[in-house]
């Protein structure tokens, strides 16, 4: 086994041997998920329309902004980026395989939130798969470059927790998830096309559940691959292999710039 | 100089407005174990981390087999094995998992046999949490030699450790020594420097005080040798117990301990007394200055060579 799978086997594996990781992938999102699909499907019926894709955007949210960031971060704190640097591992696999792995956990966990929906709550299935697999990774890879980004930045745990919060609980209420892109005020509905779930609700109703009264699918998606692309660019640039000696190549703050994707799509939605 | 294996020239290094090494050379040879002592902030994490290309010199020349640290990132890598003062391993890391880790990206087949050499054999499949503090530094060198570098820094390796612990690790550092590895060992351990390393340098802050041999650093102190007496009645603690040829005095438990230029004038002089005062000596030992004396004689006079 090479350097890279022997990396991404251990992390991969962490995620589900420690406990926080294990929460945040897995024992939380599926916790959530039969939660909300027993009371919200009993009171907004519709809730259960797209009952699969909001859940696994929650499993998605839940490892890569609440499980993620903070191993990061703590992983830098307790001094092992730099045995990592010293022992030749390179930053990239430091960030490349989080992401890679935090996909494949909400991978397992959306394999049961789509196979079970239908039976547990009368959850509607995706109408493609294929398109529904393909929003997936887009959205997975968006929030994993997003959670990378925080962990990167963070100065310490709490501004990590911070940071996580700023993107989760606006994606959860504003992003189409609980209630529909539609339902939601104009003013709200200006500020939630400033975030990724979005975006990712938008791709999966076109593409993946049939829907036609969306936005721009394609489009949704190609800003979603633009915007992990350019987090995940932004993070390796940002990176910092010791919390005590933190010299990076540019300010913090450039990784704001991460969000450019989305600003690029409200100003399309509002001139469409 | 092929034989030389570390080179600092002139090197500093500084934090902002704090100068933690300021213009420190030393040269360490192959197959050296070459110790840095010093108090805390005296410049022995900074220079070592330096040495490791983790840190970038802010003036100098720091050579190591002839790459330079700050710019020969991926030569450097094959060249050293550090044990860091924190190990900085995952929490969740198993034994084996961390060995294969290493090896995997040092390119070089796993090292099952070093996990049995630092006496992990029955640790193989716990978490680096499980381990004690003596195995989490076990495994930490057994990781850091794991890709037999021929440069091996270790930051106080010892620390905190039991004594088979500690034994286990000087034998191995004897066993890297012998197979040609030169060792720079940053340590607190006065005892472990003396009986380990072949010369050492004593840093004070950010200066080198003193290099050379621990015998040599002994035979070149103030040349006082240490008297220790313990009697029955300690009648030594009274004023008017003064002897001759004493110049530093302290009391230890229920020793009395006397530094003098002549043993003999001293030895005498205080049996006479003890004698006079009818108080039975108990025990009377006579000490050449170790290297802990002598570094606590530079360090509390701050006294450069």
């Amino acid at each position: 086994m090479n350097a890279f799978a022997n990396h991404f086997s251990f992390e991969f594996s962490v995620g589900i041997r420690n406990k926080t990781l294990m929460l945040m992938n897995y024992l939380f999102p599926l916790g959530c998920y039969v939660m909300f699909g027993a009371l919200l499907g009993s009171i907004n019926p519709g809730f259960l329309q797209t009952i699969v894709p909001a859940m696994s955007l929650f499993a998605v949210m839940g490892g890569a902004l609440l499980g993620m960031p903070e191993m990061l971060v703590s992983a830098r704190e307790a001094g092992i980026f730099r045995s990592y640097k010293i022992n030749g591992v390179p930053a990239l696999s430091i960030l490349i395989i989080p992401v890679l792995t935090s996909m494949l956990h909400a991978l397992l966990a959306t394999v049961v939130i789509a196979l079970t929906a239908s039976a547990l709550f009368d959850g509607r299935a995706p109408a493609n798969w294929l398109g529904f697999l393909l929003v997936f990774l887009a959205s997975a890879f968006a929030f994993a470059g997003v959670g990378t980004l925080i962990g990167v930045v963070s100065s310490n745990s709490r501004m990590t927790v911070l940071f996580s919060q700023l993107v989760f609980l606006p994606s959860m209420i504003l992003g189409g998830l609980m209630l529909p892109f539609s339902m939601l005020p104009p003013a709200m509905a200006k500020v939630g096309l400033l975030l990724p779930t979005t975006y990712a609700m938008d791709a999966f109703g076109g593409l993946a559940m049939g829907q036609t009264d969306g936005m721009h699918p394609w489009l949704s998606l190609a800003i979603l691959v633009a915007a992990g692309l350019l987090a995940l660019g932004m993070s390796v640039f940002l990176f910092s292999w010791d919390s005590k000696n933190a010299t990076r190549r540019g300010h913090p703050a450039l990784a704001a710039l991460a969000w450019l994707p989305y600003v690029v799509g409200m100003l399309l939605s509002l001139r469409g | 100089m092929t034989d030389v294996i570390i080179q600092v020239e002139d090197f500093r290094k500084t934090y902002g407005k704090v100068v933690a090494v300021d213009g420190i050379s030393f040269e360490v040879r192959r197959g050296e174990i070459f110790g840095l002592l010093g108090p805390n902030g005296a410049g022995k994490t900074s220079t070592l981390e330096s040495l490791e290309g983790l840190r970038r010199p802010d003036g100098g020349r720091l050579r190591v087999s002839g790459v330079d640290p700050a710019r020969q990132a991926r030569q450097l890598r094959s060249l050293i094995g550090v044990q860091l003062q924190t190990s900085g391993l995952p929490d969740s890391f198993r034994v084996d998992e961390a060995m294969r880790f290493f090896c995997a990206y040092h390119g070089v087949a796993t090292r099952d046999d070093l996990i049995d050499r630092v006496g992990l054999s029955d640790k193989r499949r716990a978490q680096y949490h499980e381990l004690s503090g003596g195995q989490q530094r076990r495994l930490a060198l057994a990781l850091a030699v794991a890709h037999k570098p021929p440069v091996v820094f270790l930051d106080e390796p010892t620390a905190g450790l039991d004594v088979a612990s500690r034994v286990m690790l000087h034998d191995l550092m004897r066993e890297l020594q012998a197979a040609g590895s030169t060792i720079l060992l940053a340590t607190h351990d006065m005892a472990e420097a003396s009986g380990m390393a072949t010369r050492v340098a004593i840093l004070l802050t950010g200066r080198i005080a003193a290099t050379g041999t621990p015998l040599e650093l002994t035979a070149t102190g103030a040349g006082l040798t240490k008297i220790s007496v313990c009697s029955e009645n300690a009648s030594l603690a009274r004023p008017e117990a003064t002897f001759p040829a004493v110049r530093q005095t302290h009391r230890r438990e229920d020793y009395f301990v006397y530094f003098c230029t002549e043993v003999g004038p001293t030895v005498s002089a205080l049996i006479a007394y003890l004698t006079a005062q009818g108080d039975p000596l108990v025990d009377l030992r006579v000490e050449r200055p170790t290297l802990e004396d002598r570094f606590l004689e530079i360090t509390t006079k701050g006294a450069a060579r």
